[in-house]
């Protein structure tokens, strides 16, 4: 007799744990032929505020590591995803992607991640500027985090999306709360599991699946949200996620991207989610160029 | 030696200064004022107009249109086909040169500027003269060069364009923030409809007869007037591209709300309430002039204001006397005195605001400290307000007042003053003052705030980024980063 | 009793920002002085002068047409005030005290080996005694500035100590040669030690050195003053001398008192202009405003 498979339960990421669903609600995710494939947890908005208070609470430690150990950091996630590389391949395929496509999607994720790692150390000297004020001081710009930001995840694009959104927030010092593709969620359950053994402190980034339609609404109104990322396409989900940016004056961006080109590799996509902090400082004159005090 | 008990300096001096006021001969200011559609004043649709006031003496200035929404529609109508026909197919550095030539005529300009600022708004000539009309035309000639220079600003990328930007501004730096909407707007290569504030528009009016002056395309600017239906109009209108907005926070939720599910794009500069931190360590005296500065510039109507004042508890008492004491040599009376350092509140609704916070303040059993000075009769005034012993509960620490009125918190270590300052809803601003170099460094890096003025206060420079965090809103004005807000990347 | 013993370390005096000084003097000099409050100023600026003499050249018949000008600014004008005293070197109070005999113009005398203060202790005693026993109403005496400058701020106090012990009842100026302390943080630091001290004037300058007295130094000194008016309910007097030569100027430094220190200080008890040239400019600006006509030097005597 064959040996009997063990299957995995797929549960959510929160401040670096996998608890199920405080809810206890689930969907059953089926395969093209019907079979069942997991019985995935049905986040809710409680699932999202313990998410939140998790990226609130990781945001100071991680926003303030050196450039350099972020970059490292994210280097490490693409290390760990090429490592549990056929997995995910398996579970691409599982949720309906060729063979060819899959692993096609899974190189490009790990190398989107280390695109990003490069850029950890690297976009603040782009946007960085000094500004040469007409009065005696000093004077600079620097780009720092936004902070919490709240991701609604590609829909189809299952991983490579997810990575794509996820690694310049999180390479720019920013903590997220991201809600997984709803018909592709496997992926982005391992991919949490990719992340907690990657040195990412736990609550940098934190994984929910459940529907778009029942969160994007707390997404949006939550008033310890700073930014929100919406990958999706629902007119109706934009506009009220936009309506509700407005009580906390959150940042709110939505993204029409074509997530397998390079048009989503760029830092500008790191720059939407810094705020540009300007500095004053007086400037002492004395010495020969200006004798008198 | 011997302490004498509280020494008391005495202010009230047998020389007095004469008074000093700006010569207003050579203003001329029309009874009627229309909206500045493509290129020509016009009457509005429906023949309207409401009175602009001094409010030093509630005097009646000018009327001035008030534009409906088919005046609306007339204008981002006539901005829409400036920015087809002629300014997006315009050579960038043509584009440049005009807003250059804008520069150059408002110094010509500048005094008679100025005077009109001071009567139309109520700030002090000193600041309208120094501060005001300067940098509005110094933002002008830093915008023109970027013209022809965006592709150096945005690597690999193409900068465009969005097309037309409807523009909507407060009444605190009328003609200053109508040239940091302007300016980087057209550089950026839009057209532009903006609105100034009703209670004052006409320094806005009259940059609109130097627009004409300078041969800029008819409707690559258009200057329109009326109050918050006029605004309304202007956000809601299809044809705007984007909207950029100026003033209360509450507003730009509003204006948030209005443009959910468009295409528009939009930049917020909203409210604040900023921490201004002394320590021990901090040279006392001109951190208590920036201190000074920072609340009592323009009567307190500035979003940067440094309104909440943190105080290390050892200094405090020392802090707090000089404070009283250089509130007694602030001059407060009528905005044309060239002496003046304290003008007119903007408005009745604005006054009325101020002091319902003052109220507020007294009935929270904070012990409130004035200036001795006598106000004016008419017209509409505040005394300098210090309150002391207030809370970080205190409705007025928590609430943006905007106005002459400084609470004062002291604190006991680094640690809990950071935590204190970022305590707030808003990030605008912050100013910090010790002289030891690695506490600023520390301190600009923990507070959330769009400006952190290190031993200083309330400086502004065209190629300085300004703008907030958190609830003062997103985008910046000024520099590199203030082209941002108006291109296509 | 409510007596103690204030211990000053004037290591840890206040630091000063230079660029808040250059502001805050750039907006005091931006307060426009006109009409009947122009004048007040001029006339209250003439009577706070301490018309100086200090040349290797100086004679008795120089130093008497000198004193008879500081108590006849412009006869040609009646009701004008006289300079507040004169000064000139040691061996030349005697004369200028027989001089003013008859008015109550005080007569200033440097000392301690002015004006660089190169010279022991004991020459420096004896410089201030020979001034103060020919007599000197007021002492202007110089800091060692090496002394300061290699941080023996104890030294410096204790030299001002020692001169103010043979002053008596001749009131003392401290002259710190700003111009030579490099700093503002180290005018304010010699400002404290010379108040502690037992000063009754602090004084920028000796005229022999620019810069001398800028506008940034005379704030920090009087902000200074006033720092320890408030510690000690003491009043000490500043003069700043050397460099103020226009009425502009003048009533510039007029209106820093009025706004750092008020009404007290505004009397020649507690201010003065250490200035040669100063007078006639105020005395052209008087009979400008008085005649309606800008003035010609050839109108005003000069000595």
């Amino acid at each position: 007799m064959s040996r009997l498979e063990i299957l995995k339960t797929y549960k959510i990421y929160i401040g670096g744990q996998f608890p199920r669903t405080e809810s206890g609600r689930y969907y059953p995710l089926k395969d093209k032929n019907g079979k069942l494939l997991a019985n995935v947890c049905l986040s809710s908005r409680k699932d999202f505020r313990n998410a939140v208070v998790a990226a609130r609470g990781a945001f100071g430690g991680w926003s303030g590591r050196a450039a350099f150990n972020r970059s490292q950091i994210l280097y490490r996630i693409a290390e760990m995803l090429e490592s549990r590389k056929a997995q995910f391949i398996a579970e691409l395929q599982q949720q309906g992607s060729t063979a060819k496509a899959a692993e096609e999607e899974v190189n490009q994720s790990i190398d989107r991640l280390v695109y990003y790692a490069g850029w950890c150390d690297k976009y603040i000297q782009l946007y960085s500027t000094v500004n040469p004020v007409a009065s005696s001081h000093f004077n600079f710009s620097v780009p720092e985090p936004t902070g919490v930001v709240a991701i609604i995840a590609p829909e189809d694009s299952a991983l490579l999306g997810l990575v794509s959104v996820v690694a310049p927030c999180i390479s720019g010092g920013n903590t997220c709360v991201v809600l997984a593709s709803e018909s592709k969620p496997l992926c982005s359950v391992s991919f949490a599991e990719v992340l907690n053994s990657s040195d990412v402190t736990g609550g940098v980034v934190n994984i929910l699946t459940g529907t778009s339609k029942e969160l994007h609404s707390h997404f949006s109104s939550h008033m310890d949200v700073n930014a929100i990322v919406y990958c999706r396409d629902n007119k109706d989900e934009i506009k009220k996620i936009q309506q509700n940016a407005s009580l906390n004056v959150k940042r709110a961006f939505i993204y029409h991207k074509n997530w397998n080109s390079a048009e989503v590799e760029n830092p500008y996509m790191i720059l939407d989610l810094q705020e540009i902090k300007t500095t004053w400082h007086p400037i002492e004159n004395i010495g020969a160029a200006k004798s008198s005090y | 030696m011997t302490k004498k008990e509280n020494p008391k300096l005495q202010f009230n001096t047998s020389w007095e200064y004469a008074p000093a006021p700006e010569s207003t001969d050579h203003i001329r200011l029309k009874e009627k004022y229309d909206l500045f559609i493509d290129g020509k004043f016009v009457k509005p649709a429906k023949g309207k107009y409401f009175a602009t006031i001094n409010p030093a003496t509630e005097q009646v200035l000018a009327m001035v249109a008030e534009a409906d929404t088919s005046d609306v529609d007339k204008a981002v109508k006539a901005a829409r086909k400036a920015y087809e026909n002629v300014w997006k197919k315009m050579p960038p550095r043509e584009r440049g040169k005009y807003i250059y030539r804008i520069a150059r005529m408002i110094q010509e300009r500048a005094r008679e500027f100025a005077v009109i600022e001071t009567m139309d708004g109520g700030k002090p000539i000193r600041e309208s003269r120094d501060v005001d009309v300067p940098l509005a035309a110094n933002h002008f000639f830093y915008y023109a060069g970027w013209a022809d220079k965006l592709e150096y600003a945005f690597p690999n990328r193409n900068p465009q364009p969005i097309g037309v930007a409807g523009q909507i501004i407060p009444w605190n730096f009328p003609l200053l923030m109508a040239a940091w909407k302007i300016a980087p707007a057209l550089a950026a290569g839009n057209t532009v409809v903006l609105k100034p504030a009703e209670t004052t528009p006409l320094t806005a009016l009259k940059l609109a007869e130097i627009i004409q002056e300078s041969g800029l395309p008819d409707g690559v600017v258009n200057i329109i007037t009326g109050a918050g239906a006029t605004g309304a109009a202007i956000v809601n209108h299809p044809g705007v591209d984007k909207i950029a907005f100026t003033g209360s926070t509450a507003v730009g939720k509003i204006i948030i709300n209005a443009v959910a599910g468009t295409n528009k794009k939009t930049t917020m500069e909203l409210g604040g309430k900023a921490a201004n931190i002394i320590f021990e360590d901090a040279p006392i005296d001109q951190a208590v002039e920036g201190v000074i500065n920072g609340i009592f510039f323009n009567q307190g109507h500035v979003c940067c204001a440094g309104s909440r004042l943190f105080i290390q508890e050892n200094i405090a008492d020392k802090v707090i006397q000089k404070l009283k004491d250089r509130l007694e040599t602030l001059i407060i009376g009528d905005p044309l005195d060239k002496n003046t350092d304290i003008g007119a509140i903007n408005s009745k609704e604005q006054l009325a605001t101020i002091n319902k916070y003052i109220k507020i303040g007294i009935n929270e059993g904070a012990e409130i400290y004035q200036s001795s000075c006598n106000l004016p009769k008419k017209g509409f005034w505040c005394k300098p307000t210090l309150f002391i012993n207030v809370a970080q509960s205190s409705r007025i620490v928590q609430e943006e007042i905007f106005g002459p009125v400084l609470t004062i918190q002291t604190f006991r270590t680094i640690e809990e003053v950071i935590e204190k300052a970022n305590n707030i809803p808003y990030g605008l601003s912050a100013g910090v003052w010790t002289d030891k170099g690695s506490k600023i460094f520390n301190l600009t890096t923990k507070l959330r705030a769009g400006v952190v003025w290190a031993n200083t206060y309330n400086k502004f420079d065209p190629v300085s980024p300004f703008g907030g965090y958190k609830e003062s809103g997103y985008g910046r004005e000024g520099g590199i980063h203030g082209l941002m807000p108006y291109l296509n990347l | 009793m409510n007596k103690y013993i204030e211990l000053i370390d004037f290591s840890k005096t206040p630091t000063v920002d230079q660029v808040g000084v250059e502001e805050r003097v750039a907006r005091l000099n931006s307060r426009s002085i006109k009409k009947e409050s122009k004048v007040y100023a001029l006339k209250m600026a003439l009577n706070m002068i301490d018309l100086t003499t200090l040349e290797g050249k100086d004679t008795e018949g120089k130093l008497k047409q000198l004193c008879y000008k500081a108590a006849h600014l412009h006869d040609a004008y009646p009701g004008l005030p006289s300079v507040a005293a004169v000064c000139v070197y040691p061996t030349m109070v005697k004369t200028a005290k027989e001089a003013l005999k008859g008015t109550n113009i005080k007569v200033a005398s440097v000392s301690t080996a002015f004006p660089a203060g190169q010279a022991p202790r004991e020459v420096k005693i004896l410089d201030t005694k020979y001034a103060v026993e020919n007599g000197a109403d007021e002492i202007d005496m110089v800091i060692s500035r090496g002394e300061f400058l290699k941080g023996n701020y104890n030294f410096v106090f204790d030299e001002i100590c020692a001169i103010k012990e043979v002053c008596g009842n001749a009131r003392l100026k401290v002259i710190f040669e700003t111009g030579e302390l490099s700093t503002l943080d180290n005018v304010r630091r010699a400002s404290d030690i010379a108040m502690y001290a037992g000063a009754d004037f602090i004084k920028t300058s000796t005229g022999k050195i620019s810069p001398a007295a800028t506008p940034t130094v005379t704030v920090v000194m009087l902000e200074a003053i006033r720092d320890f008016y408030y510690a000690t309910g003491k009043m000490v007097g500043m003069k700043p001398a050397g460099g103020i030569s226009t009425a502009k100027a003048a009533i510039q430094n007029l209106v820093m008192v009025r706004e750092t220190l008020g009404e007290a200080w505004l009397t020649n008890e507690w201010f003065r202009f250490g200035a040669s040239s100063l007078a006639n400019d105020l005395l052209m600006q008087i009979m400008k405003e008085a005649t309606g006509v800008y003035q010609s030097k050839d109108y005003f005597s000069i000595d």
